[in-house]
């Protein structure tokens, strides 16, 4: 009578029913599987691409820069070292000095063909900095800050394209986090109608162990350890898929020219992350799937 | 021991299965429970199991108030009453060892225990040499006695047998009641719900008849006792 201490070789007996639960219900367990791999497949895929998709706009962003313009009467060595306070600035990730006569050079490139210029001089133009931004949705604020320093006489910055991109990221994420919550919902109710299927199958031994006298947390950890070896199977399973899939994808795409533009992330740099998102789905559907599964048919 | 003290149960879609039902079965009693469908039989079995709570009144099953049990308390009490039933509950992908094996591992036996009692009541119903088989090999009597080692293998001090030879033809329906019988003297109390009026007259036991939710006779003189009145 009373609450009997679990012992080592009761664990034993948990653990080994759990495993033998998975073959002695093949088909179920198979159906577990498939659809814990066919539904982490689809969240991973849609999450990695997400991720890519997120980085290249990030990457794209990069390319938006601030010009500064020096005061013109400034020597050039007082010019460069302008440049070390505008490094100091918070937002600011680099910033490149480019002489008068490195600007003639690329405005002579720019307009070679167009006459009007031909005249141009050096010390027509500024010295300069491009400065690029860590995180170009204060790229006013900035401006701003750049425009105040001494020396600095003007700049030029796109804020509408900086901002588009800002807002585009904005909407990326909250797109894709939103996708993400609904597949995994989706995924979960889809799992755990699977793990009721396999727990309709097996009514009559939870009632067999009810009437003789086992306690519910006897009954429930065998098809909790079921669970979680069948979500972490599911699990290993869509994580090799994923990892072959995407590695024949980037393959694919950077052997045709015209997508080279794609830029996407090797697999190898997303591992470890990815072993964790998949394990701990996995490891969720597993054992939330069979634990709320279960308690329907512990009422007996 | 059970003890029913003016038991009333009431079920929500409004009839009265128990409308009072007093009894006591002691300890190493064989006693049989009998009466037509739906008079209440079933009422009794459920709440001896703690399937479910009385509306009115005490019942007390081996030392476990049912009125108020907490149901962490029901596997406990559910060691205590083995269950024997007329479609016998058998797992038939598991062997007639494993059967009984499964009974005691769920309990949280110790593997040790579950060998040295398994083969031993096997033999008491006479399976031993069957021990691996599957339920599918085996003919309707030797199942219920099957069903009837994994009620006993626990050890319980009550065996409630639920109309153990509804499925079974004569010979064997008598074979598993001289079973029950040998059963309830090496000690443990026996309850057998039954239609079968040939073999309460046969063994001639103390019979309780219920109808329509009370108890109409409860005496030595087995069914008769209640057609007669």
């Amino acid at each position: 009578m009373g609450i009997t201490v679990m012992r080592i070789n009761n664990i034993n007996y948990l653990l080994k029913e759990g495993f033998r639960g998975i073959f002695l219900h093949g088909f179920m367990s198979f159906a577990a599987v498939c659809v814990t791999v066919a539904c982490l497949l689809i969240v991973g895929s849609f999450s990695i691409l997400m991720y890519n998709v997120n980085i290249m706009v990030e990457d794209l962003n990069q390319t938006n820069e601030i010009l500064a313009y020096v005061d013109s009467e400034l020597s050039e060595a007082e010019a460069k070292s302008i440049g070390t306070k505008i490094n100091m600035i918070d937002n600011v990730l680099q910033s490149d000095f480019i002489s008068r006569e490195e600007a003639l050079e690329d405005f002579i490139a720019d307009h070679q063909e167009d006459e009007a210029f031909s005249g141009v001089e050096a010390s027509d133009l500024r010295h300069r900095f491009v400065v690029v931004l860590e995180d170009n949705s204060k790229i006013k604020e900035t401006t701003a800050q750049i425009e105040d320093l001494p020396g600095v006489v003007k700049t030029h910055a796109e804020y509408e394209l900086a901002e588009g991109f800002s807002t585009l990221q904005q909407i990326l994420h909250m797109v894709s986090y939103a996708i993400i919550a609904v597949l995994l919902v989706v995924s979960l109710l889809i799992i755990s109608n699977t793990v009721k299927l396999a727990m309709y199958d097996r009514r009559d031994e939870i009632a067999i162990m009810k009437m003789v006298g086992a306690t519910n947390g006897f009954i429930r950890l065998p098809f909790v350890v079921e669970g979680f070896t069948l979500g972490m199977i599911g699990a290993a399973l869509a994580f090799g898929i994923e990892w072959i899939m995407y590695d024949a994808l980037v393959n694919k795409i950077g052997s045709v020219d015209t997508l080279q533009l794609f830029d996407f992330v090797p697999f190898q740099q997303l591992l470890w992350p990815m072993v964790a998102v998949f394990v701990c789905a996995g490891l969720f559907v597993g054992v939330v799937g069979s634990w709320t599964s279960i308690r329907k048919f512990m009422d007996v | 021991m059970i003890e029913f003290t003016d038991v009333v149960k009431s079920y929500p879609e409004g009839n009265d299965a128990l409308r009072g039902v007093s009894m006591q079965i002691e300890d190493g009693e064989f006693c049989y429970l009998v009466g037509p469908s739906g008079s209440g039989k079933s009422t009794i079995i459920k709440l001896i199991t703690g399937e479910i709570k009385p509306t009115a009144g005490a019942v007390h099953v081996n030392g476990y108030s049912l009125e108020r049990i907490r149901k962490k308390e029901i596997p406990y009490l559910r060691r205590t009453v083995g269950v024997v039933f007329q479609d016998f509950r058998l797992i038939t992908n598991m062997t007639v060892y494993e059967n009984v094996a499964f009974a005691m591992r769920v309990v949280g036996a110790r593997e040790k225990e579950i060998k040295d009692r398994v083969p031993y009541v096997l033999d008491l119903v006479g399976l031993a040499e069957k021990h691996q088989r599957h339920p599918g090999e085996l003919s309707g009597g030797e199942q219920q006695r099957l069903a009837i080692a994994r009620a006993l293998v626990n050890n319980p001090s009550t065996i409630i047998a639920d109309e153990p030879t509804g499925n079974l033809d004569p010979a064997m329906s008598l074979e598993i009641m001289s079973l029950l019988e040998e059963i309830n003297n090496l000690g443990t109390t026996l309850l057998v719900v039954t239609h079968a009026k040939d073999l309460v007259e046969r063994f001639h036991k103390r019979t309780i008849v219920i109808n329509d939710g009370l108890i109409v006779s409860d005496g030595m003189d087995g069914y008769y006792g209640y057609e007669n009145q």
